[in-house]
């Protein structure tokens, strides 16, 4: 998958394009030119409830993982604490309570690290950035530190 | 003929016309292709194939370029101070433009020469020198960023710098002006020039793996100016060669006095043999003061150390070290071909080119084929060394490059031209002009073992009516022109930053994929760095406020401030804590006698602010991030000196109205 270059600075033009029903204005500058990504409509295996991303089945016990917990916590606090609080109320993006009831883990964690890609075509993001109306930016997260985010959520939701 | 007997005088004056039309600046539509326009054509959203690395002049930054379109990518300030993003304004980065005069916001940037491995550009560091206060920079290509700067002692005007050995194990660095030692006193009559004025050459060593610069050695030379220089490769590995005039010595007018010998000199260096008697201990320890700044990307930190000693070798008592060899009238250029045997001089008051063999110098200085000596140091016989001259080639020869298929290519200044040579049979194959009166030019890889022979940058000196006016001060401009026919085609005008000198250019897949695209938070080792906004927070230390701030779309935290009092010093340490490509932050108080911060994601930068006032000081976001730009904002209040309004901060925090905060 090509990353994609985030015009960060100008996203509300990107909000103004995808509007306007582009999706196409948020890809990189190439030398071998700019592939245009497939709509969710236009590609049948597309899972609007797994997102894409390279996370296609994740497994979550039934009990809580603490360790996985706490590593989440930590990259919480870091990179995701100044938008989201762990309440219901809104920040810069929405608040965390309820959202692993929201969305499945898979969902969750193909956004946290394939964010432009799930910007420019899923549908409940980009039904989020249209009420948030700020990109979420793509923090870099490893696999483990997406995986202990989800834990960490799980236990903001009160899962034991 | 006798038909037209009547019209000859017409003719005539037609052709004085004529003769005075050619006077005049051809434009554009005499020398242009038709197909010249596609051939730069890099279409929206497309990628240049080549990196242009272009010095600043007088602006002492460096600009890059894509190539063929001739598009300003960056400008990488080094010697100057640059307010748009900080650089020489942050706290982190005022060590860097630190000196043994003290912090200097301005220099003179010439030349630059990128890394090589084997002979060939490697694509890891651009290295770039300061004329006014000399100095030799490191800038690293995968942050294109200023890494490194390091002073240099016993010199002034360090013109012929920062040229490179084949495998970066030297920069060198010349001096324009010959001055008296350091460790001598310089307080002596001007008219003592010649007894008390040195010419000194500095091999900086690079570390092979970090790049890291430090003074290895210099060598202490006769009273000349040293103008410019290039190392040898291949068979002449283990030499550089320098140019220089004024053998007169002379100390005022020269323009005039400079000038009057038939011949100035190429001195060929061993700088092996050098190297031989530094680690053999022969140099002389000299007490000197210089600055070694170095940027740390960990700590987005730098330091200024000063150093105090310098290893000296006395080219006149240490023999087989420098060689003189004659090169007529003043030379500018010295350039070695890229099978390393050729030397071109370029007299830029001669009448011809001359050619110099490696191969002929090396036996020359086996049979002590020698006219004489200058100060102590051989003169080879000019015919000697010679492989032979290019005729005619035009006036005022300055610099020449080569394209890697046998031929040369040669700025003329006097005679605004560029002039193509082949190097063995030393004929002329074509010459095109220029507008006006070149100065450097540039092929890719142009000075190295494997030049790119696409395109030729001819980098001017003046632009006159090239562009629309612009007042009495002109843009500054390059041309591009394709060489790969026999005949060199003018493609593109395009206007540079400051005054362009020597430039590099290179493929840029070789530099394009190792760029960084943000700098990791975890790896954020600044003591004043905010890792979340769990850890912000104003500490007060005396009369010394630090606040500790996050940046993100699109908030600052803390946003409201209160408890400064005036007679403090403030200082924002602000930390973007975003983690994606191109969400730089910017930082900017109101009233600051400073400039903005431009924080990268993942960096610490820290702005002092002295309040000269009693108020409200609103501070924002200056560089436009999200559609909630305009919302990223704050307000710092200052009180009175003596005030008893505590430090207090926080975000998105709506404090209850309370006596103890409001004015009176």
């Amino acid at each position: 998958m090509k990353k994609l270059i985030v015009i960060g600075c100008i996203g509300f033009i990107v909000v103004f394009a995808l509007s306007c029903g582009g999706n196409n204005s948020n890809t990189p500058a190439s030398t071998s030119g700019s592939e245009t990504e497939k709509t969710p409509e236009g590609n049948p295996s597309y899972d609007p409830h797994r997102g894409e991303g390279k996370f296609t089945k994740v497994d979550v016990g039934p009990t809580l993982n603490a360790a996985m917990a706490e590593t989440g916590s930590k990259v919480y606090a870091v990179k995701c604490s100044s938008c989201h609080k762990l309440t219901q109320e809104k920040l810069v993006g929405p608040g965390w309570a309820g959202v692993t009831s929201r969305h499945t883990a898979e969902w969750i964690m193909n956004f946290v690290t394939n964010t432009d890609v799930m910007l420019n075509k899923d549908p409940k993001a980009q039904a989020l950035l249209e009420i948030c109306l700020v990109r979420m930016p793509n923090q870099n997260l490893t696999d483990d530190d997406a995986r202990g985010v989800y834990e960490f959520q799980r236990k903001n939701d009160g899962v034991k | 003929m006798k038909k037209i007997k009547n019209g000859v005088p017409a003719l005539v004056a037609v052709a004085l016309l004529l003769g005075m039309d050619a006077c005049k600046p051809k434009n554009a539509g005499d020398t242009v292709s038709s197909d010249a326009a596609s051939k730069v054509y890099v279409a929206p959203g497309k990628y240049d194939e080549f990196y242009n690395f272009v010095s600043g002049g007088f602006s002492g930054q460096m600009s890059v370029y894509g190539l063929p379109s001739g598009r300003l990518l960056k400008v990488v300030p080094i010697f100057s101070v640059n307010p748009e993003n900080g650089y020489g304004y942050s706290e982190e980065t005022k060590p860097m433009l630190i000196t043994s005069h003290g912090f200097i916001p301005w220099d003179d940037q010439h030349h630059l020469d990128l890394s090589q491995t084997n002979g060939e550009i490697d694509g890891r560091w651009i290295f770039a020198n300061a004329n006014n206060t000399p100095r030799v920079a490191r800038i690293d290509l995968t942050t294109f960023r200023t890494a490194e700067i390091i002073e240099l002692p016993n010199s002034a005007g360090n013109h012929s710098s920062p040229f490179i050995t084949e495998n970066t194990e030297y920069v060198v660095a010349g001096t324009r002006f010959s001055v008296p030692p350091d460790d001598k006193n310089g307080d002596v009559p001007i008219n003592t020039y010649k007894d008390n004025f040195k010419g000194t050459i500095s091999f900086i060593s690079v570390d092979k793996t970090t790049g890291s610069m430090d003074i290895a050695f210099q060598l202490q030379c006769p009273g000349v100016n040293f103008d410019l220089s290039h190392s040898g490769k291949g068979p002449s590995s283990g030499w550089f060669f320098f140019s220089c005039y004024n053998t007169e010595k002379a100390n005022t007018l020269l323009e005039v006095n400079a000038s009057k010998r038939d011949k100035d000199f190429i001195m060929a260096v061993n700088w092996k043999k050098a190297e031989e008697y530094f680690k053999a201990g022969q140099g002389r320890k000299q007490a000197v003061k210089y600055a070694h700044n170095v940027y740390n990307e960990k700590t987005h930190t730098a330091t200024s150390e000063f150093k105090t000693e310098v290893t000296v070798l006395d080219t006149k008592e240490l023999k087989d070290i420098c060689y003189f060899i004659p090169c007529p009238k003043s030379p500018h250029g010295c350039d070695v071909d890229p099978t390393g045997e050729y030397i071109v001089g370029s007299g830029k008051l001669a009448a011809l080119i001359p050619v110099f063999s490696f191969d002929k110098i090396q036996k020359a200085i086996a049979a002590k084929d020698y006219i004489g000596d200058y100060d102590g140091i051989p003169v080879i016989k000019y015919e000697s060394a010679l492989y032979g001259e290019v005729k005619k080639p035009g006036l005022g020869p300055l610099h020449t490059e080569f394209d890697g298929r046998g031929n040369a290519i040669t700025t003329m200044f006097v005679s605004s031209e560029i002039v193509k040579w082949n190097i063995k049979d030393l004929n002329i194959i074509d010459r095109q002009p220029t507008y006006y009166s070149p100065g450097h030019l540039c092929i890719p890889g142009g000075d190295t073992k494997s030049p790119n022979g696409k395109y030729v940058i001819v980098y001017n000196k003046i632009t006159k009516d090239r562009y629309l006016p612009t007042g009495p001060e002109l843009a500054q401009a390059a041309q591009l022109f394709d060489i790969t026919g026999d005949k060199m085609k003018l493609l593109l005008d395009f206007p540079t930053i400051g005054e362009p000198h020597y430039a590099q250019a290179v493929v840029a897949s070789l530099i394009r994929d190792k760029s960084v695209k943000f700098f990791k938070i975890e790896e954020n080792e600044s003591p004043y760095a905010s890792k979340g906004e769990g850890t912000t927070k104003v500490v007060r230390n005396g009369n010394k406020v630090d606040v500790y701030l996050t940046l993100i779309r699109s908030h600052i935290t803390p946003d409201n401030i209160e408890g400064i009092k005036m007679g403090d010093e403030v200082y924002f340490h602000a930390t973007n804590i975003e983690q994606d490509w191109d969400v730089p932050h910017g930082f900017a108080i109101k009233g600051a006698a400073n400039a903005e911060l431009l924080v990268m994601p993942g960096e610490t930068a820290t702005l002092k602010w002295v309040p000269d006032r009693v108020g409200m000081f609103p501070f924002y976001c200056t560089d436009f991030c999200s559609a909630l730009h305009q919302e990223m904002q704050g307000y710092a209040r200052v009180s009175p000196a003596g005030s008893s309004v505590p430090i207090s901060y926080s975000t998105g925090t709506n404090l209850p109205k309370s006596d103890s905060t409001e004015n009176k």
